[in-house]
């Protein structure tokens, strides 16, 4: 008996081995093929902004800008909308409306990023566009709108990552808020809280959780690829402005890799898609961890 | 009437209408703080709560007794209005508390449960400073002028709670770090900071320890010199010990309510008497 | 008493705010959605699924090669992620608190927050570059390593919800521990796996970023798992950055069948999931 289960354990042990040994291939295998450059460039590569394969010069300074930029942005967009929407679901609307409330939401989570990208092209694109030509003069000189009003670049790209983030942070902190005890809510109303204040202890009690599902979706907003690089311009500069094109690590990737002819110019872009897998690690190793101290390990699986 | 009642005596001797306490001629009682009458509550289509009528007394300690599910953790939270969060429930009849209905349409939820302060069963402290949770009933409703005021009531409430002595140099620390009868005597003191009348307890000590359970009995004896209080328990004893009145509740239903003395010693109901003696529950 | 006033209002904002949340999310849905439809049914025809792509200035064709593709991709990912994926749920459920079950948890957890781009770069380097050769089978991987910790993790759970005397029982008649878990508790749990393994393939079937660099695009018809090969998501942005109308008319008609799949994917694990819920209500 117990070695027939020794057997068993192996066995499927040895698939779940599989499993974590593909995490730490994707390191080992994106390190390896970035050797080169990262040998090659050290620390500058991080810290230039030129970007000329045809020279052989190769700074990432303006991928990481247009990744962060679009990232945050996105997430000061989506925040608000997506904890408004956890709140309604879990505490203010009727039961009916709930599960189809729900499907809603995964649904805008499940459709494909290049869908996203196709309608932010035709679509998005030209609206943000008349919306810039429309600013007047005056907020046109300020360095947050300068320009050509072109539609494609930074603001198109973080409202469609807004768009994409929204769900799973929705979905997130809807469960965080779920764990929230009952009783929390009733010791608020007994001490005649109104509803948005119960409400607010309730959020106060569930904070690290929330900040756990806002850090999942910047998660989320850092690696989206398709949908950006459609309309975000892809003009590798460092620029503060909204309307201005820009460009992501992931764009830059997704954009470059099947033209990358020489060795150099395919390490700098694997060392780029390096730091997106050590960040995206990070930020979804901390946003997890932080759910799961709130709601223990059970609740935590639900985020997954 | 309801057909599954093995006990035919109930049947015979229905409650009556209005039940209040017949003996004992202490001015207090002449008092009404809560008048109750023909309060019916359902959760949706179930009916929880089958035509209560009490008139509950200021400055007493009033328990409610009964086997579990019998409605009287549900008919303590009518009277702050506390099913309200729950979809789906409704209320019948009429409750006044000082003679005003709290169910009457256009009534302040939000201010009566200020003036009607609660303690759960299990204690619910925020997660927050012990010195904040206290402050947190101050806080919203504005209570509290200034700083020192403050400091003034959550002090005044913690000491009310019996509590003082024992946080007075830990009030920054979280409340979460006491113990369950600290927790639960802070939940009093929360709830006392906002200055309410009457104080509905809900089997306060259910979770906890002898010793911590005979502190909050002690507390719920001295506070009931400044408050009306309303204390759920299962725990016959408790009943006995902490209480003036008592009501006993059987199948959402009010059986009988009088002295407590009267109550454990010479009931008028069969069921009551099978109930604290033990034959059933 | 305006303290209070004010207090109810803001309450009543706060509430009003939440409900405008909900809309302001469901606003790009209903239009990405809108677009979709009304574009995508003008293009979409039976030529469609039946015919190969027209070079540019002819009208009409389809992306009957890039459908096929997608199928090949999708199945050699399931191939390769359903037998992983699952097991990997099965040791997980079966062996939790042990520290190599925290860990290949932790590793499913990461490995689906990976960005697909940087999967597709892995798999570019691992399955392409060897060989160099764009193909079938390095789309395949790629797609198939964005499975694993999906069905991993939809297994786990599934089968943490059989209840225990389900278990018992078989383990008391004498079941080893492989017997009671693949005879009972698999089984048990079947319908709840299945509907988790449908929702990853139709993720990774609307993924466009690990192919672009892995199974490429053709524009011819193949089946050659060493070839690269055509998906309907690559095509679709092949032909959504591109400047003629043909194309793009293409590209939106490729967008409705593929949000066709996901929404009834998502549809049928809806309703597969309520009926899980209601088991466990049980």
């Amino acid at each position: 008996m117990r070695s027939r289960d020794i057997g068993f354990r192996l066995s499927t042990g040895a698939f779940a081995f599989v499993l974590a040994s593909i995490v730490v291939a994707i390191g080992f295998e994106l390190s390896r093929q970035s050797m080169l450059s990262i040998q090659k460039f050290g620390f500058d590569f991080w810290r230039t902004s030129t970007w000329d394969p045809v020279a052989g010069q190769f700074g990432a300074l303006p991928f990481i800008w247009g990744t962060l930029y679009s990232s945050i942005l996105a997430l000061l967009i989506a925040t608000p909308v997506a904890i408004g929407i956890a709140v309604f679901i879990s505490e203010l609307c009727p039961r009916i409306l709930r599960t189809p409330l729900v499907f809603l939401t995964e649904l805008l989570a499940a459709i494909p990023s290049i869908v996203y990208g196709l309608w932010g092209i035709f679509v998005l694109v030209p609206a943000v566009r008349s919306l810039e030509i429309a600013l007047p003069d005056s907020l046109r000189a300020l360095p947050l709108f300068s320009g050509p009003p072109l539609g494609v670049g930074m603001l198109s790209a973080a409202l469609i990552l807004a768009v994409m983030v929204v769900p799973f942070t929705s979905t997130v902190a809807r469960e965080v808020l779920r764990t929230v005890p009952l009783a929390q809510r009733e010791a608020a109303y007994a001490l005649g809280a109104t509803q948005f204040e119960a409400i607010r202890a309730a959020i106060f009690y569930a904070r690290t959780g929330i900040v756990g599902a806002v850090m999942l979706g910047f998660g989320r907003a850092l690696g989206e690829t398709m949908a950006v690089t459609m309309v975000i311009g892809n003009n590798p500069q460092v620029s503060a402005s909204l309307f201005a094109p820009q460009y992501t690590m992931a764009a830059v990737i997704a954009n470059e890799f099947t033209e990358a002819a020489d060795e150099l110019y395919l390490a700098a872009l694997v060392e780029i898609g390096l730091v997106l897998f050590i960040i995206t690690l990070v930020v979804n190793g901390l946003s997890r961890g932080l759910i799961w101290t709130m709601a223990g390990r059970k609740s935590g699986r639900a985020a997954a | 009437m309801t057909g599954q009642i093995a006990n035919p005596s109930i049947r015979l001797k229905a409650p009556t209408p209005t039940a209040r306490p017949t003996e004992g001629a202490a001015n207090r009682e002449r008092d009404v703080k809560i008048d109750v009458e023909h309060l019916s509550f359902f959760y949706g289509a179930k009916r929880a709560l089958e035509d209560i009528s009490v008139k509950i007394h200021p400055n007493v300690v009033t328990a409610f007794i009964g086997p579990s599910g019998c409605g009287k953790s549900t008919f303590l939270r009518t009277l702050n209005r506390m099913n309200d969060i729950i979809p789906g429930a409704r209320v019948e009849g009429t409750a006044r508390i000082d003679g005003n209905d709290i169910y009457a349409p256009g009534v302040d939820v939000v201010g009566l449960r200020r003036r009607v302060g609660m303690v759960f069963q299990k204690s619910n402290p925020f997660p927050k400073s012990i010195f904040e949770n206290v402050a947190y009933g101050l806080r919203i409703n504005g209570m509290a002028g200034s700083k020192a005021e403050l400091a003034g009531r959550v002090e005044e409430s913690l000491r009310q709670a019996a509590l003082w002595d024992e946080v007075k140099d830990r009030l920054q620390e979280s409340a979460l770090a006491m113990s369950g009868g600290q927790q639960q005597r802070l939940c009093i003191a929360r709830a006392l900071a906002v200055r309410p009348d009457i104080l509905l307890m809900d089997e306060p000590a259910s979770a906890l320890d002898p010793i911590a359970t005979q502190r909050i009995e002690e507390l719920v004896y001295d506070l009931k010199k400044a408050y009306t209080i309303v204390i759920v328990t299962h725990n016959m004893q408790q009943a006995a010990r902490v209480s003036d009145h008592t009501a006993f509740f059987w199948l959402g239903r009010l059986i009988e309510y009088d002295r407590t003395d009267k109550i454990f010693t010479a009931p008028a109901e069969k069921l009551t008497e099978d109930y604290v003696t033990g034959r059933f529950g | 008493m305006t303290r209070m006033v004010w207090r109810r209002m803001l309450s009543s904002l706060f509430v009003g705010a939440c409900a405008i949340a909900v809309l302001v999310a469901l606003v790009p849905l209903a239009f990405v959605l809108f677009f979709v439809l009304s574009r995508g049914v003008q293009a979409l025809n039976l030529d469609f699924f039946t015919h190969m792509p027209l070079p540019v200035g002819e009208s009409g064709g389809g992306m009957a090669n890039s459908i096929v593709g997608t199928l090949i991709l999708t199945g050699l990912a399931a191939l390769m992620a359903v037998p992983v994926g699952v097991m990997s749920g099965v040791y997980l459920s079966e062996f939790p608190g042990s520290r190599f079950t925290s860990i290949v948890r932790f590793a499913a957890d990461t490995l689906n927050g990976v960005p697909s781009i940087v999967i597709g770069v892995f798999a570019y380097g691992v399955a392409v570059l060897p060989f160099r050769q764009f193909s079938a089978l390095a789309g395949g991987l790629a797609l198939g390593i964005m499975m694993i910790p999906i069905i991993a993790r939809t297994t786990e759970e599934l089968l943490l919800l059989v209840p225990g005397a389900l278990r018992e029982g078989a383990l008391a008649l004498g079941a080893t521990r492989a017997r009671a878990v693949f005879t009972v508790i698999v089984p048990a749990a079947l319908p709840g796996i299945i509907t988790g393994i449908v929702l990853a393939l139709a993720r990774v079937a609307g993924e466009t970023a690990p192919l672009l660099f892995t199974s490429f695009n053709n524009r011819f018809f193949t089946t050659e798992l060493t070839q690269p090969i055509s998906s309907v998501t690559v095509q679709v942005f092949t032909y959504a950055i591109s400047p003629y109308e043909d194309w793009q008319r293409q590209a939106w008609a490729g967008a409705l069948v593929l949000v066709t799949i996901v929404f009834i994917c998502s549809l049928m694990a809806r309703l597969a999931t309520s009926r899980v819920a209601d088991m466990r209500g049980r």
